[in-house]
């Protein structure tokens, strides 16, 4: 088992490689003049010239490369000139925001759409079949960012039922002690009630939002799975054995049908960060995909070659952790290995 | 699973988020309490810097130096048209000294004694002093800003003794006391910044960007950047009246259409920058306030660029000034907030002052004259440009003007420059045709001429004019102005007016409004050059 991990993670140390040349090179080539931009509205082409300088982007670009990369082995991520923090703590506040964001609405549409994958699947044809075929439409061809604006002015501005949609908190209200960063968990550790409730409510409605994006995939897949898992002939077996239904449809044919489910699932995950980034605008919300948009429209490259790269890595340990978990569903990966 | 058992399931979830959303509406006394005591502010974007002498600083971060540092001087305030507080450009009063005596040679401030920075450290001459020379040295911005006053060499501050500190003119010039009182000479902690200073910071401008070391009306106890800033009251301040906010909370919310919502809710206080549009919609909204001022000293304009053909023909120039829909940008793509820059009478005199309206008005004939006399009866082809960043009003100002130029054969090609690259393409000096906006802090014609019109040809002669008749009267306006000649003054600056009229290089459009809209319980706002908030006159009853 640590072997084959191992041997996993040296396979991902190339493509680490080619998005750092990759993320570099692409902002590099971005239209844009960091200098001029920050050298501010008032400023002369000598006090741009000095920022250029300051900011080392005079220098050649072989040069520039180098003393990003000598930077990157100590850990040193660069300054953001938008927020003038250093790129890494910047990104180590933010990606609890959004992976909190984007793992709360990926569960949500777990918990909806899988049942009703499974009970669409099972009644095919039925009511429920048709429901789910519109509701997975509906949610695919609704962009989140109106989706998001239009549960802010029904919930919020009309109805009332919901908080303001200022971030992860009440402007009020303050944050737990950060253990791992999840509001959620670590007001639960804290025992706080009060605030675990205050940051479940500005979850709720941009978690929803990514949740109705997110179900058309799932519900199909588990659907369409499911439907061929049914028809094969130990399930027929199962049945013709006099096992009760939920023991067929649960144990037998759904643990079969759960492969490609887990496989769309880390697809969607990725797909849902990239969705991340309107959400966040629309809702505030202080997270990873807001920061790096802020940069590029600024091109400061610091952030967005932070971003490309903390997103690769999380990429490449979401696509382990998936191959990790085919061997826990499916006996005969074990076997195979 | 079965129906039912589905059923239930869902129904036990809709359950548990009906008590997460009724939630927020359980506030405790204390919570109240602490609402009543703060304002809370939200806008798009929030500082990157809190220190304005910082490389790159933004806007917002202006703000943040206005509200936590002192300047020497400060400007009075006076009733704008509009009704509201407006600054007072002439009528000057301390706030870090509590005396100015102007010299022939000189200015000469006694410091208040009883000052204190936020650490308790007495305000003395000597911080005055490192905070000057701090600010013509650093380079950037803050160091032209104090140019603009002819304040270049650390050699001008001088420190009499503990709390005197003198100011040597390098020659007259009547922006020197105006750009005291601006954001950039504002002064600091100078024991506390150098302690913190490195050798490659000898300014320690990392520990001011992350922290504020002043002795100003508030201090930033916490800021979390792209999301918060969180001000305090200083309980010490000395300079003023003491503030009616003890708390200021100022959230970034980057969607325009729930900075509204969050207003129309009350749950903001005060927002300023929402799109025209809204601003017009929210006017009708009883429970909201909202006050227009348009920018002192600030114009956006069409240029031409006059160094190339066909713009090189002022009667080109002309033409195209007959042919822009002054008052449908007006109406349709400023929603009436704006001041116009048109339609004076035939008959109106010029004024000694700026902005001011000019004389043309839409004649599409008099515009096809014009071409066919500079040869060009038949029209040409050029682009027009304009920076994204600010596409809410751009946008539509310029497909006006193209489908107005049209009329008289000039077509345009619309060409929209992201907002990083804008800065970029100005200083080239090399697009034909654009919109663009420049305002001054300093409130005076001949500044905004020197940098806009002078042959020096500066980054803001964005049409790259230069008119040997037009560098006489802008150098004649100052010096009349050094010497408190009036007349010679108002001569010179209506010469100026009138030329660029004549001449055209750049047709004024209107003069742009910062809205502010706030809560019918929030009184105090006041408009100052910098256009940012002063949180220090705000009241929340």
């Amino acid at each position: 088992m640590l072997k084959i991990l191992i041997g996993r993670i040296l396979t991902t140390i190339p493509a680490l490689i080619g998005v750092v040349v990759v993320s570099f090179l692409l902002t590099r080539v971005l239209p844009g003049d960091t200098a001029a931009y920050f050298a501010g509205p008032a400023a002369t082409p000598q006090a741009i010239e000095e920022v250029r300088k300051k900011l080392g982007l005079d220098r050649p670009l072989p040069e520039q490369f180098a003393s990003y990369v000598r930077d990157l082995s100590h850990g040193n991520l660069g300054q953001s000139l938008t927020t003038g923090q250093p790129v890494l703590s910047d990104i180590k506040a933010r990606l609890p925001a959004s992976a909190e964001l984007t793992l709360f609405g990926l569960v949500l549409s777990l918990l909806i759409a899988v049942p009703l994958g499974i009970v669409a699947a099972v009644r095919q044809g039925s009511m429920i079949d048709h429901a789910c075929r519109a509701i997975v439409t509906a949610g695919v061809s609704l962009p989140v960012f109106f989706t998001g604006l239009l549960l802010v002015y029904v919930f919020y501005f009309i109805l009332q039922i919901s908080p303001a949609p200022l971030g992860r908190l009440d402007v009020f209200a303050s944050a737990p002690a950060e253990i791992t960063g999840f509001y959620l968990l670590d007001s639960l550790l804290a025992r706080d009630g009060a605030t675990f409730r205050a940051s479940f409510s500005q979850l709720l409605l941009p978690g929803v939002t990514l949740a109705i994006f997110a179900l058309a995939p799932i519900a199909r897949i588990t659907r369409a799975s499911m439907l061929s898992v049914l028809s094969m002939d130990f399930v027929r077996t199962a049945r013709a054995s006099g096992l009760s239904r939920r023991k067929v449809i649960m144990t037998y044919a759904f643990r079969n049908a759960l492969l490609p489910v887990v496989t769309t699932l880390g697809m969607v995950f990725s797909f849902l960060l990239g969705a991340n980034v309107l959400v966040e605008k629309v809702f505030a919300w202080p997270g990873i995909g807001s920061y790096a948009v802020e940069a590029l429209i600024a091109s400061d490259f610091a952030p967005v070659q932070g971003f490309v790269l903390a997103m690769a890595i999380l990429y490449i340990v979401l696509n382990l952790l998936i191959d990790l978990s085919y061997r826990l569903i499916d006996p005969r990966m074990r076997a195979s290995s | 699973m079965d129906r039912r058992k589905f059923i239930k399931t869902a129904g036990a979830a809709a359950a548990v988020s009906a008590t997460g959303v009724s939630a927020p509406a359980i506030v405790t006394s204390a919570m109240a309490q602490s609402r009543a005591e703060t304002l809370l502010i939200v806008s798009e974007s929030g500082p990157n810097n809190l220190d304005i002498h910082g490389v790159g600083t933004n806007v917002p971060g202006y703000e943040v130096s206005w509200n936590c540092y002192d300047r020497l001087i400060s400007h009075e305030m006076k009733t704008g048209e509009n009704g509201a507080p407006y600054y007072d450009r002439e009528k000057f009063k301390p706030e870090l000294a509590e005396d100015m005596n102007v010299g022939a040679n000189s200015v000469t401030f006694k410091l208040r004694k009883d000052a204190t920075f936020h650490d308790g450290a007495p305000v003395t001459a000597r911080d005055v002093k490192w905070s000057l020379d701090r600010a013509v040295s650093v380079g950037g911005f803050p160091t032209f800003q104090m140019k603009a006053g002819s304040l270049e060499k650390p050699e001008q501050f001088v420190v009499v003794d503990d709390h005197t500190v003198r100011i040597d003119f390098l020659r007259p010039d009547k922006l020197t006391i105006p750009d005291l009182a601006v954001i950039v000479p504002c002064v600091i902690n100078s024991e506390l910044v150098k302690k913190n200073a490195t050798a490659q910071d000898p300014w320690g401008l990392e520990y001011t960007k992350q922290n504020t070391a002043g002795s100003g009306a508030y201090k930033v106890t916490k800021w979390t950047p792209g999301t918060e800033v969180v001000f305090e009251r200083n309980e010490a301040w000395k300079c003023g009246k003491m503030p009616a906010i003890p708390r200021i909370i100022w959230r970034m919310v980057p969607s325009a259409g729930n900075r509204r919502a969050l207003l129309e809710r009350g749950d903001a206080d005060i927002s300023y920058d929402l799109p025209n549009k809204d601003f017009v919609e929210l006017k009708s909204n009883p429970k909201l306030s909202i006050i227009s001022t348009p920018y002192s000293n600030g114009v956006q304009y069409l240029g031409m660029n006059v160094k190339k053909p066909p713009f090189d023909n002022p009667k080109v120039r002309q033409a195209v000034a007959y042919a822009l829909p002054y008052q449908k940008i007006m109406d349709a793509a400023l929603y009436g907030l704006s001041k116009p820059l048109f339609g004076a009478s035939a008959a109106a005199t010029t004024q000694p002052s700026w902005p001011q309206a000019h004389k043309y008005n839409v004649d599409l004939a008099k515009a096809r004259a014009l071409l066919a006399e500079a040869g060009l009866a038949d029209g040409f082809e050029t682009t027009l440009s304009f920076d994204l960043g600010f596409a809410g009003v751009n946008e539509p100002v310029c497909v006006l003007i193209q489908e107005s130029l049209a009329q008289i054969g000039i077509k345009t090609t619309i060409n929209k420059v992201p907002g990083a690259n804008w800065r970029t393409e100005l200083n080239k000096k090399e697009m034909p045709l654009f919109t663009n906006v420049f305002s001054g802090w300093l409130d005076y014609p001949e500044y905004f001429f020197f940098w806009c019109y002078d042959g020096q040809n500066s980054v803001f002669n964005t049409m790259s004019y230069q008119n040997p008749e037009m560098d006489k009267l802008i150098a004649s306006a100052r010096s009349s102005a050094a010497a408190g000649n009036k007349a010679a003054y108002d001569k010179s600056v209506e010469g100026f007016v009138d030329l660029a009229y004549t001449d055209m290089p750049r047709i004024p459009l209107f003069q742009p409004y910062v809205n502010v809209a706030m809560q019918k319980n929030i009184t105090g706002y006041q408009y100052w050059f910098h256009r940012r908030l002063d949180y220090r006159a705000l009241v929340k009853a």
